[in-house]
């Protein structure tokens, strides 16, 4: 396992960090969480024209940059860190991620070199209204149609759902769960957008009524390549989080320092500054915990699935606690609208529920350790 | 020299002069004389200079041949790395071989009932008369004062000046009549650390370290080798399981030094005993106490990688982030949260202890050896101060103790 990152990658990092700084203040996070899209296709293509992100961990023979999962967990910590508002984890990480895991050849030469260049955004649909992380919540149906499926039922909490190109879906029918791609627009598919809680990452729910649809992959074979996806991207989310977590740890540091009350500045206060020692331990536990899982999927380790979800469960807890201690920390004007802290409130609270809250993930690591 | 002509001389050294027959006193004084016993020290004095980095380099080949090294457990280590610092020539002459070769043991006698996290507020008083220093007062926690030769003294020599320009720094002989140790028992049942009274001790002029009133100086420079060397208490008592004189009396040597930190590993909370315990008492199926494990097991592989992440960038020579400086507070969480779900596993088997206890008593151990740690070598508001002042750059509390001379600062009714 990795426990450092090379120089290349140390260089990546800042010019990510650069670039985001540049690109997605919160003045521009404020405009795009008002939009109903939620993101700038003339954005998203710079993203991709200029660094190339949305290729990142894709392979080269479909038009990626080869990269790996350390990787893109740098590009996903610093998209937390600036809350950048783009169908980055629906299209690059969820979708693309994916199709790698479960497409044909054929299918991967087809579809991804689209996502790797940021032509197309896709997403995956994969919950429903019951709302559970794993196969057991799929109901909606698909049935053979001559060469092609049709696809009924309801998908929901789908990232971007309601503004991606292509939609990765998972459905139930006589051989099991077989993905299946449908284009957003495809007719009988009805997409509305939810009214999110964090308006910085929108979901949709989407309902089908016999949509014609394409089998990716094998019929009846999703389960497996659903489990790696899913085990990758908590991996991937966990990186998101500690990036955002480690931003709102750093504002709520440089509010302390500028406070003046009781005729000092509230960072000489040992309650203030314990607090702060307190949130940097859980940041950077939670931040050792994400590059673990990062360097265990990069590296295919068979203890991923343990260390992806343990990962995700110390992301939860500490995007979250850290959110909580920065309003805490900033006192009224932590509270009010024209403070950014709520953006990234919001952003913990929705990271930690989806894909799976904590105690959901701790389940899970003890299952993958056998106890 | 790079790694590769390190390893070469050294393994060459080793070859030529490594032999199981010799004595222990014995084979170190060789060891000395060739400067691979401290190789990073300077090589006036028995090192060759070497940089940090190399010294494992060093270590690994010894661990191959199977090579006894310089004595390093205790506080030898931290009394000749003072010394080294700032002893006069005299002084390394005196006591910098007799503590490799092991043949003198030490003990620091620094924290006072009246002053524990604040340690620059001493009061032990040494006072000159003729040709003399005389001390009086008293010492705690103090590890091994009951066999150590020597004892690292802080001591007031002027209550008049600011608290920290009033200290002294001096080597005092333990085996004389106004030096009394008694052994303190803790709530664990053991006696790891000792009360020692002095009543008009004495110590030789020559024996005063650095100059009068810089004893704080020195001080800090015999707490910042114990903050580095927290993690080599787990690798002293490392003994090989060689055949041979040398070994044996290695062996005898480590009993003695590694008695009081026996419980040590049950302070940091036995997260390895938490899975096997759950299976054994049946409850690895009770989803409240699957939880409880998980949230142990988070908290103390995140600890683990967080450590590896430190000494991964010490390796690669960046400067030490965040993470460096947490391994102390986190360590503190960890053994916290596993007496909680020890507790948990153990239900009402955890009321009991020794033979009726469960494992023979070392859980019952660990229940009431975790405090300790959250308080043993800086407290956690301690380490919270240190990680906010020094990491995080926040500012210091208004003090009230540094502007007035130490006699007009309050102070605690005892010592």
């Amino acid at each position: 396992m990795q426990f450092s990152f090379t120089s290349e990658q140390e260089e990546f990092r800042s010019i990510l960090r650069r670039f985001f700084d540049d690109k997605s203040p919160t003045t521009t996070v404020r405009r795009l969480m008002e939009t109903d899209n939620g993101w700038d296709r003339a954005a998203w293509q710079e993203l991709n024209q200029q660094l190339g992100l949305t290729a990142i961990h894709i392979p080269e023979a479909y038009g990626g940059q080869g990269f790996s999962f350390v990787e893109l967990g740098i590009v996903l910590e610093e998209m937390g860190r600036a809350l950048v508002c783009a169908p980055y984890f629906s299209s690059t990480v969820l979708a693309a991620t994916t199709i790698v895991n479960a497409g044909t050849e054929a299918q991967k030469r087809e579809l991804l070199p689209a996502i790797a260049d940021g032509s197309c955004v896709a997403t995956l649909a994969f919950t429903e209204p019951n709302g559970r992380w794993d196969t057991g919540g799929v109901e909606m149906t698909a049935t053979r149609d001559g060469g092609k499926f049709r696809l009924n039922g309801v998908k929901s909490f789908v990232l971007d759902g309601h503004t991606a190109d292509l939609i990765v879906v998972l459905a139930r029918g006589d051989k099991g769960l077989s993905f299946f791609t449908v284009p957003g627009d495809a007719p009988g598919l009805t997409r509305r957008a939810l009214k999110v809680m964090d308006p910085t990452r929108k979901q949709a729910r989407l309902e089908f009524v016999s949509v014609e649809a394409e089998l990716l992959g094998k019929e009846g074979g999703a389960a497996a390549p659903f489990e790696r996806t899913m085990i990758q991207a908590a991996a991937c989310l966990a990186n998101e989080m500690v990036g955002g977590a480690e931003r709102l740890r750093e504002s709520a540091l440089d509010y302390a320092n500028l406070r003046v009350q009781f005729g000092r500045s509230i960072a000489s206060f040992q309650s203030m500054k314990h607090k702060q020692a307190d949130m940097l331990v859980e940041v950077e536990l939670a931040k050792s915990a994400a590059y673990a899982a990062a360097s265990a999927a990069a590296e295919d380790d068979p203890d991923l699935p343990a260390i992806a979800s343990l990962a995700k469960a110390a992301a939860s807890d500490a995007y979250m606690q850290t959110a909580i201690s920065t309003i805490q920390i900033h006192g009224g004007i932590g509270f009010t609208w024209d403070n950014d802290t709520h953006l990234w409130f919001k952003r913990a609270k929705s990271s930690e529920v989806f894909l799976g809250d904590a105690t959901w993930h701790r389940e899970r690591m003890m299952r993958a350790w056998n106890v | 020299m790079n790694e590769d002509t390190v390893r070469a001389e050294v393994r060459a050294w080793l070859e030529a002069n490594w032999r199981v027959d010799y004595g222990l006193v014995e084979w170190r004084n060789i060891l000395i004389d060739s400067g691979w016993g401290v190789p990073t020290w300077p090589v006036d004095w028995y090192g060759k200079g070497l940089p940090a980095g190399l010294a494992a380099v060093v270590d690994e080949e010894f661990a191959r041949v199977g090579a006894v090294g310089v004595a390093k457990a205790g506080i030898r280590r931290l009394a000749a790395a003072t010394l080294l610092a700032h002893g006069t020539p005299a002084q390394k002459e005196q006591f910098l071989r007799r503590s490799l070769t092991g043949e003198d043991s030490w003990c620091q006698l620094f924290s006072e009932p009246g002053s524990g996290s604040d340690l620059a507020g001493a009061t032990t008083r040494a006072e000159r008369k003729g040709n003399r220093w005389v001390v009086n007062g008293q010492k705690v926690w103090t590890t091994s004062a009951h066999h150590a030769d020597w004892g690292l003294l802080l001591a007031r020599t002027d209550f008049d000046v600011a608290k920290h320009q009033g200290l002294s720094y001096f080597i005092i002989n333990m085996h004389q009549t106004g030096v009394d140790v008694h052994p303190l028992r803790q709530m664990n049942g053991h006696a790891s650390f000792n009360q020692v009274f002095l009543t008009d001790a004495e110590v030789l002029p020559e024996h005063l370290v650095l100059d009068v009133g810089r004893g704080w100086a020195v001080a800090t420079t015999t707490l910042m080798h114990e903050r580095r060397e927290a993690d080599g208490v787990r690798n002293w008592g490392r003994t090989s399981a060689g055949v041979g004189r040398i070994y044996d009396e290695e062996r005898a040597e480590n009993a003695t030094v590694m008695e009081p930190y026996k419980w040590y590993p049950q302070r940091a909370g036995r997260v390895d005993l938490v899975i096997e315990r759950a299976k054994a008492a049946g409850v690895n199926g009770d989803p409240v106490v699957r939880q409880e494990i998980a949230k142990l097991l988070t908290l103390s592989k995140s600890a683990e990688w967080t450590a590896r992440r430190a000494r991964a960038a010490q390796m690669q020579g960046k400067p030490q982030g965040p993470e460096g400086s947490l391994g102390k507070l986190a360590s503190s969480h960890v053994a916290r949260a596993a007496a909680r779900v020890h507790t948990m596993i153990g239900g009402a088997d955890a009321m009991l202890t020794g033979e009726d206890g469960a494992m023979g008593g070392v859980i019952a151990e660990i229940l009431v050896s975790v405090p300790a740690g959250s308080i043993a070598g800086g407290t956690d508001e301690i380490q919270r101060n240190i990680i906010s002042e020094r990491v995080l750059g926040m500012p210091k509390e208004p003090r009230t103790d540094n502007d007035r001379p130490f006699r007009d600062v309050p102070k605690n009714l005892v010592g």
